[in-house]
């Protein structure tokens, strides 16, 4: 193994933390390929050997694992990953566009690194913010609301060495290593910067606090507290609608 | 008219939300205390009678899935969160962890309870750091205030919880597949009978339920199953997240009764992109059969999405103005499932193959005689032969969006997607095309 004793020494101490995390050890092991990846960059071949040595598995059974997922790479990755959704939401919305001028920018095409070794563009999977299309992951942070510009001016940054802040995320852009460590189970510090939602997880909440509307609705039973609220619908209920009622702005319907 | 009912979402935008302190000043954690005061099985019946159905799709009774466990033989029982909110659309779970994970952990507890686990999983896709982290934190904080850990506030009861992130596969979103993947294996699916009641995590009897349902826990055991159920519809009750994206003014989150309808929801959202016009739209994720502007009115329950030939699905709403292509948008969506069958059978792992190479030629104008046929043929082969629903999935789009707009399809025999709908007509800012962009994307 080509692990340096030190090296070797502070894997095995993680790894046994993130054994006892679980009731079979073999559970451990996607955990421990994120760790592999946030020493050596890649699921690398001394790191597939330290799984199957401490999970008592074959490099055979880690390696099926490992190909198994996109988030574990099979070559060294770049410092930061960016990934450009592109499935079909995003891709409309204008991720279609931001990606073809990413790459066109970066010289770069899908899980390719750029020669400074700095960035591996991707094209990614729906990433569960579609009400921020069209999104950007940079190390699996999210960059909400892109456009061409934005995303090239983003990277140019990266490349230049300074520090990137996601939309919904930390201060600040870790590395593809520290970001590995996180997704190991080893907290950071982070978890208390950045903003508790972005504008559009907002938007409901706030329209309903500018109406007036809440869930303390027709109550047939007052479990705790029992205020009597307004109910939802009295006002302007269905009967007042016209069935084939057009589409209004939704100012329209207001108080 | 339906009025927005924000509980779940209710915390979010607050000052540092995601912390204890915050969560204990909106009242947090007060119904684990009313929870842990009652027996068991009266959360179970609680649940039960709330009518609460699986929040991540299926739609199936929570409370039914909970009273499948066998009864207890002394050894471990487990709960797993499904937090691995992947399918394409649905974009609830991962801000609501964001920005309250605690109502999750107060979910977790309390379900635990309930069903008599001391191990709790929540398995979190790895794509999504920051929410890795809010959850990490607010494990640790509930176990520093007693929450977690030995004699919960005094009640005798034990639970310890693992976060855990997995690496980037749709396919874990699927339950059996999920827990194969959260014992350290590629995530497949397994078969089923057995289900994962009687044999799940490390063989042993498992509920697992979607983030959505577990965090709805909380306000059932607080405020009664019958303040639950006065909201939905007779057989949804309740209140769901409803994501709303695409070409609408203002996408986002809206939080609302079951049976709320699309026109009621566009409404809210500002109305389409303006000048624009709804064409087609997804009820539930991409995994849903589309609809179109004649089903504006149809209630978004279980029952009435189903009767109208889709299926409620996560209350993903992906929502296409006039100048989208339904040929691209299909075809981009199999591209995704192509991506993500795992491989295990050959209907949805061939299928997937063959349907995105047709697909593909349509889209590009080079669409042959008899293709539409020929997709309709493979969906016919996928649907209900593929070992798990990621293939029945595959097939929605593409039926659906034949049943609704053939012509688009018959189209694609002559003239590329491209030129039909030029794409940057679609797209959220201004650009100035270069090139035939199908040329370059959309090909994993």
């Amino acid at each position: 193994m080509a692990y340096t004793a030190e090296t070797l020494e502070t894997l095995a101490a993680d790894a046994a933390q993130i054994v006892s995390r679980y009731p079979d050890p073999n559970s451990a092991l996607l955990p421990m390929l994120h760790l592999v990846q946030s020493v050596d960059g890649y699921v690398s071949p001394d790191g597939i050997a330290f799984c199957a040595q401490t999970l008592d598995l074959t490099t055979a059974e880690v390696s099926a694992v490992a190909t198994f997922y996109t988030q574990y790479k099979r070559r060294p990755n770049g410092e930061y990953t960016v990934g450009v959704c592109t499935n079909t939401l995003c891709a409309i919305m204008g991720g279609d566009e931001i990606y073809r001028s990413l790459s066109e920018k970066l010289g770069i095409g899908h899980d390719e690194t750029t020669e400074d070794g700095k960035i591996t563009l991707e094209r990614i999977e729906c990433n569960a913010a579609c009400d921020f299309a069209p999104v950007m992951m940079i190390n699996w942070e999210f960059f909400d609301n892109q456009t061409p510009e934005s995303a090239a001016e983003t990277v140019a940054k990266l490349r230049a060495g300074e520090p990137v802040a996601p939309t919904r995320g930390p201060a600040q852009v870790s590395t593809f290593r520290e970001t590995s460590r996180v997704l190991a189970g080893f907290l950071d510090g982070k978890a208390g910067e950045g903003v508790s939602a972005g504008p559009a997880s907002l938007r409901g909440v706030e329209l309903a606090k500018a109406k007036g509307w809440t869930a303390d609705g027709p109550a047939k039973e007052s479990a705790s507290g029992g205020e009597s609220a307004p109910k939802p619908g009295e006002e302007h209920s269905s009967v007042d609608r016209p069935a084939e009622d057009p589409k209004t702005d939704g100012k329209g319907e207001a108080k | 008219m339906t009025t927005l009912t924000p509980i779940l979402t209710e915390r979010w935008g607050t000052e540092r939300s995601w912390t204890l302190a915050s969560y204990q000043a909106h009242g947090g954690y007060s119904a684990l205390r009313k929870g842990l005061a009652m027996q068991p099985a009266e959360v179970l019946d609680a649940v039960k009678t709330s009518g609460l159905r699986g929040r991540g799709g299926a739609g199936f009774p929570t409370g039914m899935k909970w009273s499948f466990l066998p009864p207890p033989d002394g050894g471990p029982r487990y709960l797993v969160v499904n937090a691995d909110e992947s399918e394409p659309g649905t974009c609830k779970d991962i801000p609501l962890m964001m920005a309250d994970p605690h109502v999750l952990v107060e979910g977790v507890i309390l379900t635990s309870w309930a069903i008599g686990c001391h191990h709790a999983f929540i398995y979190l896709r790895g794509e999504v750091v920051h929410v890795y982290r809010r959850l990490l934190a607010a494990v640790e904080e509930a176990r520093a205030a007693g929450y977690l850990g030995k004699d919960i506030l005094g009640s005798g009861f034990d639970l310890e919880i693992t976060v855990h992130a997995g690496a980037g596969a749709y396919i874990c979103g699927e339950e059996t597949a999920l827990l194969d993947s959260l014992e350290g294996k590629r995530g497949q699916p397994r078969l089923k009978p057995p289900f994962p009641a009687v044999a799940g995590l490390y063989g042993r009897p498992t509920v697992v339920n979607n983030v959505e349902s577990v965090a709805s826990v909380p306000s059932i055991v607080e405020r009664g199953a019958d303040w639950f159920s006065s909201m939905g519809t007779e057989k949804s009750t309740g209140f769901g997240i409803f994501s709303l994206s695409g070409h609408v003014t203002r996408p986002g989150q809206y939080e609302a009764p079951l049976g709320i309808t699309l026109r009621e929801l566009i409404d809210m959202a500002g109305g389409m992109r303006e000048g624009h016009e709804l064409k087609f739209w997804t009820p539930g994720g991409s995994s849903t059969p589309i609809f179109t502007a004649e089903h504006l009115d149809v209630p978004l329950d279980f029952e009435s999405v189903a009767s109208h030939g889709s299926m409620l699905g996560t209350r993903a709403l992906q929502i296409f103005d006039e100048t989208t292509s339904v040929v691209r948008a299909v075809s981009r969506w199999i591209d995704f499932y192509a991506h993500e069958s795992c491989g295990k059978c050959t209907p949805c792992r061939e299928g997937t193959y063959w349907l995105r190479a047709v697909l593909h030629r349509l889209e590009a104008g080079k669409g042959e005689e008899g293709d539409i046929e020929l997709l309709l043929d493979l969906c016919d082969n996928i649907l209900g032969r593929a070992f798990c629903a990621l293939g029945d999935g595959a097939t929605s789009p593409v039926t659906s969006a034949i049943q609704y707009f053939r012509e688009e399809f018959e189209a694609g025999m002559h003239t590329p997607a491209h030129v039909l709908f030029p794409p940057e007509r679609s797209a959220l800012f201004h650009y100035v095309p270069t090139g035939d962009a199908t040329t370059v994307a959309g090909v994993h």
